[in-house]
């Protein structure tokens, strides 16, 4: 791959929380993202997986700079955004754009389809050739739906057709980048996939660029190049899709692989599972030493104190174990 | 195995402004002892629709239901449908109960846990409150919950996704009921929650010997917990057979496409592309005259003379035990399916 269109190096995204009240005081802090380092090159589509709670939408969010990053670098195209201001980032918000989960709650219910998908031609002072009518018009018909539905308003649609609006929005400006945050877990299972071609088919388009943050190892597996796995803010595994599905090596990696269901029901009656016990920490107050050491099975006094560092074990292959299976 | 709830021909119909909703079209199942029954389907095709109207929990002012269900209690049968409001009532919670998907907004903010178990409870047996806590503390040692003893004094907030979910199925169970509907159990739950939930679930089940009806839309829960599925579309019953046989032999183009379109995590990677079934469920307000599913059946030009759009077809038995509702025999589903994949298979090379 030539160039990365970004890199992450240590982002960490914290926030601070209060006790509340007139003179509140600052309690703690969150550590929602602790410490996370990837890269997507062009083209690419990375997947960042994770339960709830693990940090994966803040890291995505941070990325677009809906978060002012605590500590640790953005840099989107060989440039450092970490710190840019709000004006400095209005020419990289054309190149970036962002794909909700919620298909009710990302679209204006006020506002056409015409003026959703239309409002960044606007934003960005950009005049598509032909006017920015026919410019909506060829994105929806772009994304599957029919053009002459330019005037509806976003409760006329279904989900499934929401999310392409979203997603025509998304594309409207020729992005590089796209961060997609649960784009089809809201949709049903026959949409889903759908949904997941439509991004396949603008990927080879447009030679977009995916960090696709999801929780649907299924889904994640099926559309990434390379998968980062987080727990508690920070990275445990991160890997080409086909060597971690197929040899996960962190303890987390492969527990949350053999607790998705397999729909093969005679697989599923010969399937070791290897059931984790208990619940996520509370990120407000993450365990010593390896986060996962509360859940994991192959704990060791050492895993209690000491923080795995994230260690280089193959090409693209880096992990956070002290003892890799 | 003794069939326990039976359901036959049951219509729900909502009607609003806009038209009366048929969200549940002639639909039957049934569910033994020890049995867990899966009911498949996406949303809006009637399998949440179909159960509430078995636990009797829709507002009858703005429902007609018509149909059948009878309950086998070892004191005689007993229709649901058509018993008075009161006599429903005495059987919720003790001869059938429900889990719903989001367990915080099912439990009460201000009450305790055990208070809540312990009224659930208080409702079957007599007892003082102090004995309905111990009940409560015994319920909560049984679905898997630390500390219980201690934890039984907490509020809903203290605890998480999965903890709740563990507390909603105590409550469910504290007066053994001999069937549990569990309505989407795990879907707000995570992967690694979800699979201790359904552990615990079928655990309970086989020491209770209960009937249990799933309802999901995750193919892959289903492989995992059921051992008869009924796939529901529209509002109808499209299949229903042994797992194995909607899973390896589906005699109806809708569950193939179902099987079809989602990603397997232990399968190929990156490159294929999913089969996703085109278009989307029609309008329960105008339900097609012919089959629901024939503006997305991608077998409909294998049926002569526009017949799919012209009648639906009933659900017949196509194979022992195996119902379909296609105008297609199961033969034939079964053998286009696998040109289909041949076919495709040639393509990709």
């Amino acid at each position: 791959m030539a160039e990365n269109i970004l890199e992450l190096h240590d982002l960490k995204k914290h926030f601070p929380t209060t006790s509340g009240g007139l003179f509140s005081r600052r309690k703690g802090v969150v550590k929602a993202v602790d410490g996370v380092s990837l890269s997507i090159g062009v083209g690419e589509t990375v997947g960042l997986v994770g339960e709830s709670g693990c940090g994966k939408t803040t890291a995505g969010r941070t990325v677009m700079k809906l978060y002012e990053p605590t500590d640790g670098k953005i840099i989107f195209q060989g440039e450092d955004i970490s710190h840019y201001s709000r004006k400095q980032m209005m020419p990289f918000r054309s190149q970036m754009q962002m794909i909700f989960q919620d298909p009710f709650a990302s679209l204006n219910p006020r506002h056409t389809v015409g003026t959703i998908v239309g409002a960044s031609y606007d934003i960005h002072g950009i005049k598509p050739a032909g006017g920015v009518e026919n410019a909506v018009r060829d994105l929806l018909e772009r994304v599957g739906l029919n053009p002459e539905h330019i005037n509806r308003f976003p409760h006329e649609f279904s989900g499934g057709q929401r999310q392409r609006i979203g997603i025509a929005r998304a594309i409207a400006l020729r992005p590089k980048l796209i961060v997609a945050d649960e784009p089809v877990s809201a949709l049903d299972v026959s949409i889903q996939a759908q949904v997941v071609n439509l991004l396949d088919d603008l990927q080879q388009e447009f030679g977009l660029s995916y960090l696709f943050v999801a929780h649907d190892l299924s889904v994640v597996q099926h559309i990434s190049d390379r998968v980062v796995v987080m727990y508690l803010g920070k990275v445990m595994e991160s890997a080409p899709t086909e060597s971690l599905f197929a040899k996960p090596r962190h303890p987390y990696t492969k527990a949350l692989l053999s607790a998705v269901p397999i729909p093969d029901p005679r697989l599923e009656r010969t399937r070791e599972r290897i059931l984790l016990q208990g619940d996520l920490p509370s990120p407000m107050n993450p365990p010593a030493g390896c986060v996962f050491n509360t859940r994991c099975w192959k704990v060791q006094d050492k895993c209690r104190s000491v923080v795995p560092e994230p260690v280089q074990i193959a090409p693209n292959h880096t992990l956070a174990c002290h003892f890799p299976e | 195995m003794s069939t326990f709830l039976e359901v036959k021909n049951l219509h729900v119909t909502f009607p609003t402004e806009d038209g009366a909703v048929l969200a549940s079209n002639n639909v039957s199942y049934s569910v033994a002892l020890g049995e867990t029954l899966a009911i498949v389907g996406e949303s809006g095709s009637g399998k949440s629709v179909a159960n509430l109207a078995v636990m009797g929990l829709h507002n009858p002012h703005r429902t007609q239901i018509s149909g059948e269900a009878i309950l086998h209690l070892p004191e005689g049968p007993i229709d649901v449908l058509s018993a008075a409001p009161e006599t429903v009532r005495r059987l919720r919670g003790k001869a059938m109960s429900m889990i719903f998907q989001d367990p915080m907004s099912a439990l009460h903010p201000f009450y305790t846990i055990g208070n809540q178990i312990a009224e659930a409870w208080a409702l079957y047996n007599e007892g003082s409150k102090e004995d309905g806590i111990k009940r409560a503390v015994e319920m909560l040692d049984l679905v898997g919950i630390p500390d219980a003893a201690k934890r039984v004094h907490e509020y809903p907030h203290q605890f998480s996704g999965g903890m709740r979910q563990r507390v909603m199925i105590a409550m469910a169970l504290v007066n053994n009921p001999s069937l549990l509907i569990a309505d989407e159990p795990t879907t707000a739950l995570d992967v690694t929650v979800q699979s201790q939930i359904l552990r615990l679930l079928a655990d309970l089940q086989k020491e209770f010997n209960m009937a249990v009806i799933l309802i999901t839309h995750d193919l892959g829960v289903v492989a995992e917990v059921a051992d008869r599925v009924s796939v529901m579309y529209s509002g109808r019953i499209v299949e229903s057979a042994a797992i194995d046989e909607i899973f390896y032999n589906s005699t109806h183009p809708y569950t193939r496409g179902l099987l079809n379109s989602i990603p397997r995590v232990d399968n190929h990677g990156k490159g294929t592309r999913l089969r996703a079934i085109p278009g989307q469920p029609p309008s329960l307000i105008s339900v097609p005259k012919g089959c629901a599913f024939a503006a997305r059946c991608e077998f409909i030009s294998h049926v002569p003379g526009g017949l799919c759009i012209a009648s639906n077809p009933d659900l017949l038995e196509k194979a022992p035990d195996h119902y379909s509702r296609c105008h297609l025999t199961g033969a034939q589903v079964i053998d286009i399916a696998a040109k289909n994949l041949a076919h495709q298979d040639n393509g990709a090379k």
